[in-house]
Formats: C-alpha cells, structure tokens, sequence
C-alpha cells in the first residue's frame, strides 16, 4: 500500500517536473566531469567555433549569448558580444552575460577559473569524426535537444552529405588507382595525415593520404618525405600557400609541376579545420578540388 | 617617483619611494576595480546586481591583487638574484624555473585524454599545480647538477643549461602534440586574467615569509656585493645562506609562474627601476623591487584589460613594453 503511494506521488512529481520543463540534466564532459544541471541551460557562451556551429545546427541559436572571436558562422553569431578567445577569454565578460554553461575546449586554463566562480563549464574537444558525432550527442543533452530529432538527426544529415560527395568522385580515382593526396596544415610543415579528421574525410571520397595513419594525426614531417611520396594533388589554406615551389626540390614535384594545388580560402580552410558540423561541407570543398585536380 | 631632490638622504630617499609606490598601488587597486569588460558602471550597481557584485568582488578585486602579488614575487625574486649572483642581468628565471614550469604545463597538456586515468590526474593537478612542479623540479635539476650552492659560476652554468634542455624538451612534447601549441603559447605569453582569491592566498602566503627571510637574509647579499672572500673573512656561513636564499627564490618564481604563466621582465627590471631612484643596501632594495614589480605588474594588467575592452592583451606583451621603454629611457639619460 505504501509502496502504491509512494508510485503515486513519483509519477504525479514526474508529472509536474515534466510540465513546467524543469527536468534534471547530467552530461559527463571529456575531462570526465559530471555536470548536473537543474533546468535546462538557457543562456550559453561557447569558447569554441565547432562547439558554437553545433549549437546552430541543433537549432538553438537563439540560446548563444556570447561567442570567442573565432566563432564566425552562421554568420549572425558575429552579432553577439565576443568575450576574447578560447584560450585567453576574459573571465568577466563571461560572468557578465550570466550563462547557463560555457561550452568550451579541454585545454583552457579558463574553466578551472570560471569554476571557480561557480559557473558551469562542459569542456568538449572533437578531434575525430567520432568525436564529432558523441560532441553533438553531448550538446544535444546539454540543450535538452531529443537524440533522434537532434544530435541523430544532424549527423546523419552530415554523415549523407559525406557520402554524397563521395559519390561524385569518380570511381576511377579510387581504390587501386586512388588519387594521393598530401594536406599541409601549416608551413612548419604540419600535415593533416590519415589519423585526423581532414584524413578521415580523404579516406572516404577515397583518397590515399601520403601521410600515413601510423605518423599521428597531426605529425611535423620532412619536406624531403613529401617529394619522395610525390602526391597526385596537394591540398593547403591560402595563409600556407606562398613560397611553396620555392622550398628546396619542391618545384621539381609533380603536384606543383602540373599546378595540381588546390589553395583554399580563407572561408573555406576556417571550414576543412573545425571538427564540426560542416564537415560535409569540408567534404564537398575537398571533393571538388578532387575532381578538378585530379590527374 | 618625481624625488630627485639633491640633499635628500639615500634613506630618505628610500623610504619617500616606498610611500610613493604604497600609494601608487593604492590607486591602482581602486582603478582595477574599474575597469575590466564594462567599466565603472559595475561598481555602482553592484549593490542591486549580484552578477556586478560577483564581477567586482570575485573577478576584479582578486585579478588585482593578485596581478600586485605576483609582481611583487617576481620583483623580489629578481633583486635576490641579482644580489646573489652579482650579476646586473640576473632575473628570477635563471635557474631553469621557467623553462621547467613550461614542460610541467606541456607534459600535463598532452597527456590530457591519452587514457582515462591520466586524464583524471591532469584534472586534479590543474595546469597550476603542474607548473609549480615543473618549476620547483627544475631549480633542484640545477642545484644537483651543480653539486650544492658554492660555486656561483657553477650555479649558473648549470641553470642555462637546465633551462636550454628542458626547453627543448617543451618543444619536443609540443611537437609530438601540437595540437597543445596553442595553449602552449598562452601560457607563455602569461595572463593574470585567471587570478582568483585562492590564487591571491597562495601567492600571499608565499609572499610574506619571502619577504622577511630576504629582509633577515640581506645582510648576505650585501657581504657578498664585496666579493665572496671578503664575505667569508667576514664570517658569513656562505652556503646555508645562499641554500636558503635560492630556496626563496625558487619558491617565489615558482608561485608566480604557477599562478600566472610566463610573465616577462617584471623580474628584470624591478630591482633595475629601483636602482635608478635610490642607492640603498640589500634589504632596502629588496622590499623597493617587490613593491615596484608589484605595481608594474598592475599597471600592466590594467592597460591589457582596457586597451581593447571587453577583449584583453596578454599581459606579459605589455611588461615587456612598459619595462622596457622605461630602461632604455633610464640608460639614455644616464
């Protein structure tokens, strides 16, 4: 009898706590921190560009109230009040827009501080395509955003969108005969190789990677490996591109020989880099370099 | 510091800059808590607005203070080192702290989400923690790779070397990970914008022994300003005191840097700047450089907050800067 009460009350609590849209939150962030959350964030502050467009995507916008000044699409988050970068954001003008949460990434010395004054931080690092999918997955908690008509329903969204530029590479430029590819970062030279997540997108419009799974993600290679492997097309951002057929035996490669270069813009590299989702969008800017570059 | 009067005694002197930078730091700490992402209307509303209180009690009155603090420590750590090792161009990095603290942070940045287990140690560390350690470990890498304190030349030897490899392993664990340089590179540049109160207590705590065991400890450097065998005739017990002066020293930088991350200069030109208004003995000079890195600092720290309001500059870009254009200016007139 007691028990039935008890049943009772739960469920008429449940009720109640489901009507006025208080329901509990808890998400375990990738430092392994539980963050609880009483009601539903409302007001957030996003210190990552990836994490600010998985916001966008998921359909709340409107709940970003403050951005770092990296976070430039859509473009109406450059409306919003920039609060410094991620790395070095200004703790006050945080606390000053009284968020919710900040989403932020791992590394920041800031959450320890915004902590610390008892604001919620859920610290998210994507790094992989997996981790693009379980990021959303967790912005989708964080939100209170339904998986299947969030977080799934984006990143099957993104995941066809892969597949479709897939598609329109030709099938004799994959497998055998693939297409090889060398995806310079940065002039160091830093190259994006199988392990990251530019290469997993390479590896599925079919592409072979010069750089190979076992270097890491992001390896400071040689010059010299890159003129050994003699890639079909080399891939860079426009701020890396100058100077390239200067570097020692660079103008001797086939790539440059044949001006087999696709230079993004500035537009389209802040969109290959961010872990995010307009990874099909990345997807399709690699692709059509591939089709019209191509050998 | 407009006391350039000529028949004022050195002493005089002295103590006229101790008020004037007491007071300068006064004034600066009212108009830190001012100024910061919106400005003074803060301070007004902060008795309605709980979110301005918090901003002004929790964030600004810390931040300044603490800004204060860490100067404070870095200055005295420079004009120690400077005494201890005689050398004009000393400051509180010399012993490999600031290179080790790099590695600590590079080390904890990179093995961030390697596995659970060692993500969960980062975490509980903090990035603070692994600096202080890097630091402290550093100074002790170069105590033993110098056999002990006595010989000076050793000593610093031993430091560049530290610093130079530890260095190059920061940069190797860098490489290995860059996906850490960008974070790598703000705690190079340092900021004081993540001081809290607990940092302030730290630094605080640190502070006030330091301060009266180099007071206690002056008479040293100055024995030693005679050269080491006069020290010793004068009956000095040289080791013990120099082991316990560069424990201070690695202590203070330590804190500092822990808190704070790289701050330039502030350590360098502190004992500099106090030189250049007053001729005093060890113990004077080491108070004076406290005080004045102290208020360098938060004058840095204020400018890097306002200059591109709501957004800052590091503050370690603008001690350079201010420091700097303030020594070259001295070294002209001179």
């Amino acid at each position: 009898m007691n028990k039935l009460v008890f049943l009772l009350l739960l469920g008429g609590l449940h009720t109640g706590l489901a009507t006025a849209q208080t329901k509990a939150i808890q998400v375990t962030d990738d430092r392994g921190v539980v963050v609880h959350f009483s009601q539903t964030p409302q007001r957030i502050v996003s210190l990552l560009p990836s994490l600010s467009e998985s916001v966008c995507e998921l359909g709340q916008c409107q709940r970003l109230v403050g951005v770092d000044r990296y976070s430039n699409w859509p473009v109406s988050l450059t409306k919003l009040p920039q609060v410094g970068g991620g790395l070095d954001p200004n703790i006050e003008a945080v606390v000053a827009l009284k968020p919710d949460v900040v989403l932020m990434a791992t590394s920041s010395r800031a959450s320890e501080r915004l902590e610390a004054l008892g604001i919620k931080v859920v610290a998210l690092e994507p790094k992989s395509h997996a981790d693009v999918q379980r990021v959303l997955i967790k912005v989708g908690q964080v939100l209170d955003i339904p998986e299947e008509v969030g977080a799934k329903r984006v990143w099957r969204f993104i995941d066809a969108g892969v597949s479709a530029a897939a598609q329109s590479i030709p099938a004799k430029a994959k497998g055998a005969k693939a297409t090889t590819v060398y995806f310079e970062v940065n002039r160091a030279p830093y190259a994006a190789g199988e392990a990251s997540f530019m290469g997993e997108t390479l590896t599925r419009l079919g592409a072979k990677n010069i750089v190979p799974r076992s270097l890491g993600p992001f390896p400071k290679i040689n010059p010299e490996f890159v003129v050994r492997a003699d890639p079909d097309v080399i891939m860079v951002g426009l701020r890396n591109s100058d100077g390239m057929e200067l570097r020692p035996g660079w103008a001797g490669m086939r790539a440059l020989r044949e001006k087999r270069l696709c230079v993004f813009s500035i537009e389209d590299s802040d969109v290959l880099v961010r872990p995010g989702p307009r990874m099909a969008e990345a997807a399709r800017i690699m692709a059509r370099c591939l089709q019209t570059k191509a050998p | 510091m407009s006391v350039h009067h000529p028949h004022l005694q050195q002493h005089q002197r002295a103590w006229l800059l101790g008020v004037a930078l007491v007071g300068g730091f006064a004034l600066l700490a009212v108009l830190g808590l001012g100024v910061g992402s919106t400005g003074l209307e803060s301070v007004w509303s902060m008795w309605q607005d709980p979110v301005a209180q918090q901003i002004v009690v929790d964030i600004r009155a810390p931040r300044t203070l603490g800004a204060f603090l860490a100067g404070a420590l870095l200055g005295l750590a420079g004009a120690v080192a400077q005494g201890l090792f005689r050398n004009p161009l000393a400051d509180p990095f010399l012993l490999g702290s600031a290179s080790g603290a790099s590695l600590g942070v590079a080390i904890a940045l990179a093995f961030f989400g390697v596995s659970p287990f060692a993500t969960q140690w980062v975490v509980r560390l903090g990035l603070t923690g692994a600096a202080f350690i890097g630091a402290v470990a550093a100074v002790l890498l170069t105590l033993a790779l110098a056999r002990g304190v006595q010989h000076t030349l050793r000593l610093l030897l031993a430091g560049v070397v530290v610093g130079v490899v530890l260095g190059a392993f920061s940069s190797l664990v860098t490489l290995l990970s860059p996906d850490i340089l960008q974070a790598m590179q703000a705690f190079m540049l340092g900021s004081t914008g993540f001081v809290g109160w607990v940092a302030c207590s730290v630094m605080g705590a640190v502070l006030l022994p330091c301060v009266l065991l180099s007071w206690l400890l002056a008479r040293v450097l100055d024995g030693l300003a005679l050269g080491e065998a006069t020290a010793i005739t004068l009956g000095l017990p040289l080791g013990t005191l120099r082991s316990a002066l560069i424990a201070l020293l690695a202590l203070a930088t330590g804190a500092a840097v822990a808190q704070t991350g790289l701050i330039a200069f502030v350590g360098l030109a502190a004992p500099h700047l106090v030189r250049s208004v007053v001729k005093t003995t060890h113990g004077k000079l080491i108070v004076l450089s406290s005080l004045m890195g102290g208020v360098l600092l938060l004058l840095a720290d204020i400018l890097a907050r306002s200059l591109i309001a709501p957004q800052e500059l590091p503050v370690g870009v603008l001690t350079a800067v201010l420091g700097g254009t303030y020594l070259l200016w001295l070294m002209r007139r001179h």
